[in-house]
């Protein structure tokens, strides 16, 4: 708890320099590309919201199995309080995606591997969080929801390799590709910037909220110890 | 056209590009705004029920 407090600021502070910087650098450093003009921008929200949607689940499955193994606390907190960012992170990926595909590809939505895999994700993150919200009893909800955010994972190879294994309308990697980048150096340091700056936003949120998760399980032993007296 | 028109026109594909940065604007402020009041709030009810407990101690 304490830890969070004297970290918060720090980590508010690299995401708002983060986001910051790299929202001037989106608009009047990056040059507009050879063939999507400036419309290419939209990509500095879209793909540092797609690695976070990623990023989100990750953190979810790693505190899940620790959860589930070595029973630690905190590590349930970790995983119920990162699963509405991760969430937010898709749906803001599924929503620039789409603002970008009508002037490129002539429509907001295609039903293609990438696209509908991420959905998928997004429904896995809704289901996720309404399992937590419906099972009362939180330590059945933490199994549960840990057993779902695990299974849930398998998803996670698939979005990541979708475009390799379909024929689909979304572009191949271009960026974490074993041969190195295709993508020019001027649109891709701007993007880690942003990148960088979403990382550190996820990370001040997820403090946040796991402190908010875990005064609310305060409430609830106190609420409990007062009805009992 | 001068040019703060042009760069808002971004090439004839400004709205969608204003539209994607400020959707991301307003969701990802929601969320820290919701996360902290939620905060705030769990932590005037821990402050409530412990001086309900500490009242009824003595």
């Amino acid at each position: 708890m304490n830890f969070s407090a004297i970290v918060l600021p720090y980590v508010w502070a690299l995401a708002a320099a983060g986001i910051g910087i790299g929202l001037y650098l989106s608009f009047f450093v990056a040059p507009p590309d050879y063939q999507q003009g400036d419309s290419v921008r939209i990509m500095f929200v879209h793909v540092p919201s797609a690695w976070l949607s990623q990023f989100g689940y990750g953190t979810m499955v790693a505190s899940s199995i620790v959860a589930l193994i070595f029973r630690h606390p905190l590590a349930d907190v970790a995983a119920k309080s990162a699963a509405p960012i991760g969430a937010v992170f898709t749906f803001l990926a599924l929503v620039a995606g789409g603002l970008w595909g009508k002037p490129m590809w002539g429509t907001y939505w295609v039903w293609d591997a990438r696209t509908t895999s991420t959905l998928v994700l997004l429904f896995i993150y809704l289901g996720y969080m309404a399992l937590w919200a419906t099972i009362e009893d939180p330590n059945r909800a933490a199994r549960v929801a840990a057993v779902f955010a695990i299974v849930g994972a398998v998803n996670l190879p698939i979005i990541r390799f979708s475009v390799d294994w379909w024929n689909t309308l979304h572009q191949p990697a271009s960026v974490f590709r074993l041969d190195g980048p295709t993508i020019h150096s001027s649109l891709l340091w701007p993007l880690f910037v942003v990148a960088l700056g979403f990382t550190f936003f996820f990370i001040g949120v997820l403090m946040v909220r796991m402190r908010a998760e875990i005064l609310r399980r305060k409430v609830r032993t106190l609420q409990m110890q007062q009805a009992a007296a | 056209m001068d040019s703060w028109t042009e760069f808002f026109n971004m090439g004839g594909y400004g709205p969608y590009i204003w539209s994607s940065f400020l959707i991301a604007v307003v969701v990802m402020s929601g969320l820290a705004l919701q996360s902290w009041l939620d905060l705030k709030k769990q932590k005037r009810l821990v402050a409530e029920l412990e001086a309900r407990a500490e009242r009824k101690r003595s």
